[in-house]
């Protein structure tokens, strides 16, 4: 469970911490984290008459010598939050970000705590049967019976 | 008590989902109002408008429909690089200094565009009718709008009256329903 935890952590500070240079952003970069409001798809993908306007913005503050996070600041004051790729990692819109690692983290749990219940309940029944002499499992006893008879007949 | 951890998870879970299906049910009600509102048009209903609430253009106040209760409106969904736009805008202008006496109003609702664009748009085609600010044009959904240019008009009710206009109207077909809102009664 610890692990799972620190797993989590981990993950969390990965995604805050992902992205290219914020001082020194390039088109192609930016392109693909704002979304054309007319066709609510990425720039990159988007020969809207609007997203060629945005693309023109966006070249004109990077020659101006904006970091991302301004060029982002001065796009959502035009378009709203919409406007973004992946929402802000901040106040309610952190959300998005932890549910799904959440989800993951609680599914990855579940699934261990079922598998530790299969193993056991597989393990009881066996536990009081002594290892085989080859140091393997030992043999099913329906098995080991019909195996038993089956070499019977064999051997008449 | 590992049952009843049990039965909270399972709870919650079931919240999760009916909240997913309870949003996209309004989500897809809310797409279906705007569809709706042309095909009512259509049959020769007067639907009510969308109770929207706007920034103006200069950001320095509020425009809402519901203000222009008693006045006959023509609502014109508008971008400055929408090349149809261009040419709608003296004509529009026209119509709002020849009706405004009458009690008309034109409202430009300039959607999906950079503030100072629209800015210089409306200064190049000297317009001075309300122009209001929908920079991710969330009011388009709201009346079932798919592109740019788009008119509606409103009667002094609040209802929508006459067509909804699809891309560049003409001069005739402005008046024609123009003529329509202001003969509605308050």
């Amino acid at each position: 469970m610890r692990r799972l935890a620190a797993l989590l952590v981990v993950a969390l500070l990965a995604a805050s911490c992902g992205g290219g240079d914020d001082e020194s952003p390039t088109l192609a970069e930016l392109e693909k984290k704002f979304i054309c409001p007319t066709c609510q798809t990425t720039l990159e993908l988007s020969n809207a008459p609007v997203a060629d306007r945005m693309r023109g913005f966006i070249r004109e503050r990077i020659a101006a010598g904006d970091s991302e996070s301004e060029i982002s600041a001065a796009l959502v004051a035009q378009f709203g939050e919409e406007v973004l790729a992946a929402p802000p990692k901040e106040g309610f819109n952190l959300l998005a970000w932890v549910l799904p690692l959440a989800g993951a983290a609680a599914a990855i749990g579940a699934l261990g705590v079922a598998l530790r219940r299969w193993s056991r309940t597989r393990t009881e029944p066996g536990a009081a049967v002594a290892p085989s002499a080859n140091g393997r499992p030992p043999l099913d006893p329906e098995l080991e019976r019909r195996l038993d008879e089956e070499l019977a007949r064999f051997d008449g | 008590m590992a049952r009843r951890v049990k039965l909270i998870l399972q709870a919650a879970a079931v919240l999760v989902v009916a909240s997913l299906v309870v949003l996209l049910g309004w989500q897809v009600a809310r797409q279906e109002e705007g569809r709706g509102l042309a095909a009512a048009l259509e049959r020769g209903e007067r639907p009510l408008a969308p109770q929207l609430e706007f920034e103006t253009l200069e950001g320095d106040g509020t425009i809402r429909l519901s203000d222009y209760r008693g006045k006959a409106v023509v609502l014109n969904f508008w971008a400055s690089w929408c090349e149809p736009c261009k040419k709608e805008a003296p004509l529009l202008q026209e119509t709002w200094e020849r009706y405004r006496g009458d009690g008309l109003v034109v409202l430009g609702i300039d959607a999906q565009d950079f503030r100072s664009d629209a800015a210089d748009f409306v200064a190049r085609y000297g317009l001075t009718y309300p122009i209001a600010y929908d920079g991710n044009g969330a009011s388009l959904g709201r009346f079932g709008n798919t592109g740019f240019p788009e008119t509606w008009f409103m009667g002094r009710d609040g209802r929508l009256v006459g067509e909804h206009i699809v891309g560049e109207f003409g001069r005739e077909q402005l008046e024609e329903n123009v003529r329509a809102a202001l003969g509605t009664a308050r």
